[in-house]
């Protein structure tokens, strides 16, 4: 295994545990308002269609596409997607964007689910009190929200595992280092019985941006025909380019402040 | 059909929030720089430094512009 290899298999397992601990807030708030066992059996739904999606797409695309052409189009779906997460996560950095409060989803989807009838009563989380979700009732909402919450949150995943994969040649590694990411959040998520809040998502998010960013970079040039000095070691280099912006953008966004200014004391105005 | 055009919808509406969302200069600066590689890929020095610049000229427009807008 080289280091671009490395890498990619970091870059595939943090992009999914940053969308798995936010798949598993809703899967959560939907466990504990609807029932343990639509909430499980719509995550399980949903993982199927995903990984069901990565062999239907992944693999025909990286034996049926001329390599090239293949890599200009992922190399360019891979550069919105981290530069997308790069600014998010920069202006979050500066504190020009909130950050993402995984307990402030979770009242606010607890506190949907709860509003709607029900035909089941509220249950504890499985690890808490040894109970049995498997013989428990069914509620169609609750499998609605869990299926619906990690289908949208795993698409970026299967994405991910689709573009690195197909390009690299490597769609094996890279399912593998997404599926361990799912059993990581998830194993975490069943022991502590509730949303990781404590993960520190806008770190991850700016990690996973720079690598998504450097490989969209360079598989573009691979594509279009640019030789990089040192091959793959390109990439490592394009990632401290990257990284170095950012920290460096980050900064200065910092000390630029909001973009409008606070309103004078006794002005009559409000912001 | 109604099935089949609001599935159809969705994955439109899918790419159309991914590839552009809230930050349409994001996508322009890859169609840059997706251009720029092809134009100068036989240039190799050029595109060492200009490839890198073009992305992070392009982060750093769409960052102010998301302080504009916060």
């Amino acid at each position: 295994m080289n280091s671009s290899t490395l890498v990619l298999a970091f870059a595939v397992f943090g992009a999914s545990a940053v969308e798995m601990v936010e798949a598993l807030t809703i899967v959560t708030a939907a466990g504990v308002t609807r029932g343990w066992r639509s909430a499980i059996e719509g995550t399980l739904a949903a993982a199927a269609v995903l990984t069901a999606l990565v062999i239907a797409v992944g693999i025909p695309l990286a034996r049926l596409v001329p390599i090239d052409i293949l890599r200009v189009v992922i190399g360019a779906l891979l550069l919105v997607l981290g530069l997308d997460w790069l600014r998010k996560a920069v202006l979050r950095a500066s504190g020009h964007k909130a950050l993402h409060d995984e307990d402030a989803i979770y009242a606010r989807t607890v506190a949907d689910l709860s509003s709607r009838p029900q035909g089941t009563k509220a249950s504890p989380p499985p690890g808490s009190t040894g109970g049995n979700w498997r013989h428990g009732p069914r509620d169609a909402t609750g499998f609605a929200v869990a299926f619906k919450g990690v289908f949208l949150e795993g698409m970026e995943v299967v994405l991910i595992v689709i573009t690195l994969g197909a390009s690299s040649g490597h769609l094996a590694l890279a399912s593998c280092a997404a599926g361990a990411a799912a059993v990581v959040v998830s194993i975490i998520g069943y022991l502590v019985a509730r949303q990781l809040s404590e993960v520190p998502e806008n770190w991850l998010k700016l990690g996973v941006g720079v690598m998504l960013t450097s490989f969209g970079v360079f598989w573009v040039g691979e594509g279009a025909g640019v030789r990089w000095p040192g091959s793959d070691l390109m990439i490592l280099v394009l990632v401290a380019v990257f990284a170095v912006t950012v920290a460096l953008l980050s900064l200065g966004m910092r000390k630029l402040g909001p973009s409008r200014a606070p309103a004078a004391v006794g002005s009559g105005h409000s912001s | 059909m109604t099935a089949v055009v609001r599935a159809l919808e969705a994955f439109a509406k899918f790419w159309r929030d991914f590839l552009i969302g809230d930050a349409p200069e994001l996508f322009v600066g890859t169609l840059v720089f997706v251009g720029a590689a092809l134009a100068f890929r036989h240039r190799g020095g050029v595109v060492l430094v200009v490839l890198p610049l073009i992305v992070i000229a392009f982060l750093a427009g769409s960052v102010l512009r998301g302080r504009a807008k916060s």
